[in-house]
């Protein structure tokens, strides 16, 4: 057995060391570089939504380089792998920018992955992408959230249900972690301040992976025979939504009956499932495959023809890499360098084309500007636009329908604070 | 020059007109009208169109309607032209219902949203209620019992005097009362009599309309509502009760299949295989490949395809489950720690080769056609493929029985397990044995992951979700006994189905695995403890 380990032992520093050598030269022969990390995870639970944002980085600085890289030197991309393990995103992001010296990180999908690599980047003081919708309630020097904010998804899609399909009564069903509690904490306030009585708002939440839904989704159909209008908002995260919605086609409810309007379920989550009786449920999402704009279709062009297979589809955390990638790449021009302070500086204001025919802006908050839109689930596993705001929506950090962050403000431009209470005027203020 | 001026205009004005009624040779009547609104895009517009074409009675509605709720109608932008598709592909002018020979690639499909979906459901109810199928008739009837709209209430009366086929004369007369007791016109009697004919069809439905009567109506006919709402609700209560007990199975129906095959490597054996759930995945992706092959060759077999997914996954997941044995734990027998460790590691292998080679997003699988729907028993609704899954998984389950009983490998095994040494000395070659033992539980376990295909992701991850319940129902249900794991199935999944009501899908979990915890403290060995030699072994 000691042999075994001794040898295993020497094997594994006879890697290291190669390992070693091969960076040395890597970095030797390729030493005008800018190296950019890319944080996503390739194995584990979240693999099935983050190995498609891997690809998207991937892609953007292949395209970026076509173009003579930035500041002209060309982009390195430094994957690693820390495979849906939330302490390990910290080791990870640690090893990126303390080891691998890289200029900017894309990466993160769950809040809670993000919250466990923010003291690692607040720290070593460098940048972080982070593209997925989230709950709100942070606003942090070393990050920038291209993905939407509460009020760039969850109350657009709230006030369309209303408005539109009159819904008066509201299932909010979600997994039971940190995005949906917050999500259905501001829906609720939410909700109560637009006059909904307490017993018309039911929530309901299951575990991760949950695939038994038969008991819920009758509980569903019992809460929705009351006589108004009801409707089902849906934070449900990952691999439980596949069983939900079997679960609601086979027991009969349609969209015409309950519709559904989903935050977290995109063309690369319908993939495995069959539509065909699902149509009518509803997405809100600032980005669609199915939108139609020039831009959005060259995308898709050259996304297929990167990834080699006509299949792939598209989706709303792809978009916001892509703004978050091009946002990033501006900044750094204008600015002239890739130091963390200047671009972090810069980066407020910048303006990038997002994909469905808007520029959207990033804010003082960190957050950006996006357009919201509610698509219908088609039979084809695409959505088709039934509804899309005038405007961009501009992220708010701190929702408005909260005690204790409705007076929060997030600044870092002018106050250079990202919790500023408006009513003490103290930055910092633990509320 | 005012004389000529005026006359110059008069004649413009005459040419003009004449210029626009050539371009627009058709504009005169409603139902151009209402045609034209379809091609504007816009979802009010559509609204407006569905009416209009309603209130025209062309004689061609009904076909452009259903070819609307297909997403078959279709739109010219450039020239405004509207056509639909009939069920046979062929394209028609919808003006005129003759085959048209557009460009069908140029054309748009009118967009659909809910409310308008909804629409269309109610005028075609409003529609199809003389339609010459009883079982159209039908379910224009329930439309409109949905949509409850007043203009359908002549043609229901009509339609409900020439009916002759009972289920939907019984429909209709439930559409006709629903629109009665609200029907502005309607005296108490009738609303009495409609609320009366509501409350028994005595389903969630009829509740939900009872419950959402305007506050204006008399006060018997309140009254009345409001006793059939009562009565309604004490019988879904009971229904409910029923309906959660048959959840249960069904979830128990699910655990059985999942841990059947662990009782034989786990229970049998005594090998802690941290790779049982991926044996299941394995048998869930054999079910994708011989779909997607059935689709790619012979797509009118697909209703066939998990009957030959079930033999298949059992072999192939049967093999890697013998070769797992051959190559790792046939070292390791006697050592749990060590197994634990390595068939972990090799569940590790496992999800992330299949993650190489299928991709980490989910595949997927068709539901087959006769799995599709629910099957409705008094207040009893359970989906069809619980239904399958049940059968399926008690079918499983004797067939197991049997080997292990009636067989001479059964015979084997079961020697085996009691005393190795004993069967060893009367000359059966007991390492072959356990590596049948072992390819008999995976492939168990494969079977398992073709049923499972149904109800869940078919993902790398899917086998995660699986092996802590498998193990759970295991060792509640009593090592080493089949029927241990069968009544441990059905156990926890009704007491999980009757916990999630009141507690939640979450806290219900929780609860169940503290009550197994305690259990176990009671009966280290399980509800049904094997006695006699083979404890000690």
């Amino acid at each position: 057995m000691r042999n075994t380990i001794s040898t295993m032992a020497r094997s594994a520093s006879a890697l290291a060391a190669a390992a070693i050598v091969a960076g040395g030269i890597s970095s030797a022969s390729a030493e005008e570089t800018i190296k950019v990390g890319v944080l996503h995870s390739l194995s584990g639970t979240m693999a099935i939504s983050e190995t498609t944002l891997k690809d998207t980085v991937l892609f953007m600085i292949d395209e970026q380089n076509k173009k003579g890289g930035v500041l002209g030197k060309k982009l390195e991309a430094v994957v690693v792998d820390p495979a849906s393990n939330w302490p390990l995103f910290a080791e990870k992001a640690k090893e990126l920018i303390a080891q691998e010296k890289v200029a900017v990180v894309f990466g993160c999908w769950t809040s809670v992955s993000r919250k466990s690599v923010l003291p690692v980047f607040k720290e070593l003081n460098s940048i972080l992408f982070y593209p997925v919708q989230y709950e709100g309630e942070e606003s942090e020097r070393n990050v920038f959230y291209t993905g939407a904010a509460p009020n760039q998804q969850a109350i657009p899609a709230v006030d369309y249900l209303a408005k539109e399909e009159g819904v008066e009564r509201w299932v909010l069903a979600g997994t039971d972690y940190v995005y949906p509690q917050t999500t259905n904490k501001i829906l609720q306030a939410y909700l109560k301040s637009k006059g909904v009585a307490e017993e018309d708002i039911m929530i309901n939440y299951t575990p991760f992976g949950h695939s038994d839904w038969q008991t819920i989704v009758s509980d569903i159909k019992k809460f929705g025979s009351a006589g108004k209008k009801t409707a089902v908002v849906s934070t449900i995260n990952g691999d439980a939504n596949v069983p939900f919605y079997k679960e609601l086609a086979n027991q009969g409810i349609k969209a015409t009956d309950i519709p559904v309007v989903a935050f977290s379920v995109g063309e690369e989550e319908l993939a495995g499932i069959d539509t065909a009786n699902l149509v009518g449920h509803l997405a809100a999402w600032n980005y669609f495959q199915s939108v139609e704009d020039p831009a959005n279709a060259e995308f898709i062009k050259k996304w297929k023809e990167f990834t080699k297979n006509d299949k792939r589809v598209t989706n709303d955390p792809m978009e916001a890499t892509v703004i978050g990638f091009n946002a990033w790449v501006k900044a750094v021009e204008k600015a002239g360098t890739v130091d963390v302070d200047k671009v972090i500086d810069t980066l407020p204001g910048i303006e990038v084309a997002n994909l469905t025919g808007g520029t959207s802006k990033v804010l003082p908050n960190h957050h950006i500007t996006k357009p919201v839109l509610i698509g219908e689930i088609k039979d084809d596993g695409q959505f088709d636009v039934v509804w899309k705001t005038d405007g961009l929506v501009p992220g708010d950090a701190w929702t408005d329908f909260l005690e204790g962050s409705k007076d929060l403000e997030s600044d870092w431009v002018d106050l250079k604070c990202g919790n500023y209470n408006t009513k003490t005027k103290k930055c910092g203020a633990d509320s | 020059m005012g004389f000529a001026f005026f006359r110059r205009l008069a004649l413009t004005l005459l040419l003009a007109l004449t210029v626009f009624a050539i371009q627009f040779p058709a504009r005169a009547d409603a139902v151009d009208d209402a045609l034209a609104l379809f091609t504007t895009d816009s979802f009010n517009d559509t609204t407006k169109a569905i009416d209009g074409l309603v209130a025209s009675g062309h004689a061609n509605t009904l076909p452009i309607l259903r070819a609307l709720a297909d997403g078959k109608l279709l739109y010219d932008p450039g020239s405004k032209a509207v056509f639909y598709k009939d069920d046979a592909g062929a394209l028609l002018n919808a003006r005129t219902a003759t085959p048209s020979s557009a460009d069908a690639s140029l054309l748009k499909a009118v967009r659909l949203n809910n409310r308008l979906r909804r629409a269309v459901e109610a005028a075609r109810g409003g529609l199809a209620l003389l339609a010459p199928e009883p079982e159209r008739r039908r379910t224009a009837a329930e439309a409109v019992f949905k949509s409850r709209d007043a203009n359908a209430l002549p043609t229901l009366d009509a339609a409900i005097g020439k009916e002759t086929d009972a289920r939907a004369k019984a429909a209709m007369e439930l559409a006709r009362a629903a629109i009665v007791v609200t029907f502005p016109g309607a005296s108490e009697q009738d609303r009495l009599a409609a609320v009366n004919t509501i409350a028994a069809r005595g389903d969630g439905d009829a509740a939900a309309l009872l419950r959402s009567l305007p506050a204006d109506l008399p006060e018997s006919v309140k009254a009345a509502a409001a006793d059939a709402v009562d009565g309604i609700e004490a019988r879904l209560a009971v229904w409910a009760a029923l309906q959660n007990i048959l959840y249960g199975v069904s979830l128990g129906s699910v655990l059985l299949l999942a841990a059947v095959g662990l009782a034989i490597t786990f229970g049998q054996m005594g090998v802690i295989n941290m790779a049982h759930g991926e044996m299941v995945m394995i048998g869930a992706y054999t079910t994708f490949v011989v779909q997607d092959v059935i689709r790619n060759n012979a797509p009118w077999l697909f209703d066939y395809s998990l009957f030959m997914a079930i033999p298949l996954a059992f072999l192939v997941a049967a093999a890697v489950g013998i070769a797992i044995e051959r190559s790792v734990i046939r070292f390791l027998y006697g050592r749990p720690l060590e197994t634990l460790l390595a068939t972990w590691g090799i569940s590790l292998i496992l999800i992330q080769s299949v993650r190489s080679i299928f991709g980490p997003t989910n595949r997927e699988v068709g539901t087959p056609s006769w799995m599709a729907g629910s099957l409705d028993l008094g207040g009893l609704s359970l989906t069809y493929n619980r239904v399958a899954i049940i059968v399926f998984a008690a079918l499983v389950f004797v067939a197991l029985l049997l080997v292990l009983k009636k067989t001479a490998l059964g015979l084997q095994v079961r020697a085996v397990t009691q005393n190795r040494r004993m069967a060893a000395a009367m000359g059966i070659r007991t390492d072959w044995i356990d590596a049948m033992t072992f390819g008999l539980g995976s492939g168990v376990a494969g079977m398992a992951g073709v049923a499972l295909s149904q109800i869940d992701n078919v993902s790398p991850n899917l086998g995660q979700g699986y092996i802590i319940d498998s193990f759970m129902v295991v060792v509640f249900g009593g090592v080493g006994n089949l029927w241990g794991t069968l009544v441990g199935a059905m156990t926890l999944g009704i007491a999980n189905k009757f916990l999630e009501p009141y507690a939640g899908a979450v806290l219900g979990k929780i609860l169940l695995l503290i009550a197994i915890i305690l259990f176990i403290q009671k009966r280290p060995r399980g509800l049904f403890a094997l006695k006699g030699r083979a404890v000690e072994a």
